[in-house]
């Protein structure tokens, strides 16, 4: 029998990271709480996989793991690993991890793909803290094949060799980095992004204008505000709330333009327009 | 005759297709797109944008892109989409030898 992964949260990291798993043959059980994402999401899912083949970031031979959807976190029982990938709210994820904590066997690696939350104050909410380790796939996670992997100062050598096993499996690499808010790419990459929302705020430059600069005369790959639309502006947000907090530091608050875009429901790809319009065949 | 229907369509259909196809890209790359330019080689074809053809072709064509269909040398020009679709609209045949 072929283990199969959980993941919960069906969003823009749930469907990619399933995406990975499926197109690595490994099945999956897909978690959210709302029926309708999940209908949505199994599109999603298949137009992933399919931009995975497309790109050759699949490997040959393998057949395509199976997709089960639910709105039963019940349904994890019995998986290889759980990834949680709800939204970027402290309350959201204590309520996920403490429930999917008392439904699988110890031993069952609980991993957390938050982008900025500490691993270890996510621990206090999961019977076995030694179970628990943060994987920060990257998005697009099906097409980036190195990931950041955050051991928490609970999680045990077990995990730490579940991890290694699952990467394998997925042909990602991992570099394991301590327990901090935001970690390393969160810490560098979320204030850049923030501060190139704020000079196009202030009209020093415009979207495209700052994309170009960064990418032209710094390598960048795309410019930090196509990155900020793929990534969703309202996770964007979120987590550098939940970093301003930890770190104490207001240099995280997300700025007014990105407020702004937010409130007007402009969240990136997914919505079809953040700082950039989208034609509607991208999510 | 048949034939001669397909052969009186057919270059018709194409330059649709290829019109189509064409206006999408130049919206997108906001600059003229010739039909036999290699858009990975210009930097539009990008990771991302691979894709969104994809689901551009399928949505504006009616068809389905799997299997070994899925592969970057499909994209490269508007030639090279214009015979992809040609070929799972299933009227390949008739599209010489484009
Ligand atoms: N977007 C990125 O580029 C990115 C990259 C790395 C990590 N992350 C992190 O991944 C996580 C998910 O981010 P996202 O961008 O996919 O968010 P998203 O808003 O696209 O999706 C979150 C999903 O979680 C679901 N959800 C919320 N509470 C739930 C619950 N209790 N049970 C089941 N489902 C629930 C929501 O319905 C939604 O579909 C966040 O922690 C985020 O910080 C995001």
């Amino acid at each position: 029998m072929t283990p199969r992964l959980t993941v919960l949260g069906a969003g823009v990291m749930g469907t990619g990271i399933t995406a990975l798993a499926l197109g690595h043959g490994l099945p999956v059980t897909l978690v959210d709480i709302d029926p309708a994402v999940l209908e949505a999401a199994r599109a999603s899912v298949d137009r992933q996989l399919r931009h995975a083949q497309l790109l050759g970031a699949t490997p040959d031979g393998v057949a395509a793991g199976e997709l089960t959807t639910t709105t039963s976190v019940a349904d994890s029982a019995g998986s290889l690993a759980v990834v949680e990938a709800v939204t970027e709210h402290a309350e959201q994820k204590d309520k996920i991890l403490r429930e999917v904590s008392g439904l699988v066997a110890p031993g069952t690696v609980l991993i957390s793909n938050t982008s900025g939350i500490p691993i270890d104050e996510l621990a206090a909410s999961v019977e076995r803290p030694d179970d628990l380790v943060g994987i920060h796939f990257m998005n697009p996670s099906y097409l980036i094949k190195m990931v950041e992997v955050v051991r928490g100062p609970r999680t045990g050598d077990r995990t730490m060799e579940s991890v290694q096993a699952l990467l394998d499996r997925l042909g990602r690499r991992g570099i394991v980095v301590h327990d901090s808010p935001g970690f390393v790419t969160s810490r560098l990459l979320h204030p850049m992004i923030n501060t190139a929302a704020r000079l196009v705020g202030e009209g020093v430059a415009s979207a495209e204008q700052v994309d170009a600069l960064m990418a032209g005369c710094l390598g960048h790959p795309t410019g930090p505000l196509r990155t900020a639309d793929l990534i969703g502006l309202d996770n964007l947000a979120d987590s550098l709330v939940a970093m301003s907090e930890r770190l104490g530091d207001d240099g995280y608050r997300p700025c007014d333009h990105l407020l702004d875009l937010v409130g007007a429901g402009r969240l990136g790809r997914k919505s079809g327009a953040g700082f950039y319009e989208y034609d509607g065949t991208t999510t | 005759m048949t034939t001669d229907n397909v052969i009186d369509r057919d270059p018709v259909d194409s330059d649709v297709v290829a019109g189509k196809i064409t206006a999408y890209l130049e919206a997108k790359a906001k600059a003229p797109v010739a039909h036999d330019e290699d858009l990975a080689d210009s930097g539009l074809l990008t990771s991302m944008v691979a894709m969104e053809i994809v689901v551009f072709l399928e949505s504006t064509f009616g068809i389905a892109v799997v299997g070994g269909d899925l592969k970057m040398r499909n994209f490269r020009t508007v030639d090279d989409m214009v015979a992809l679709v040609a070929r799972l609209r299933g009227d390949g045949e008739n599209a010489g030898d484009a």
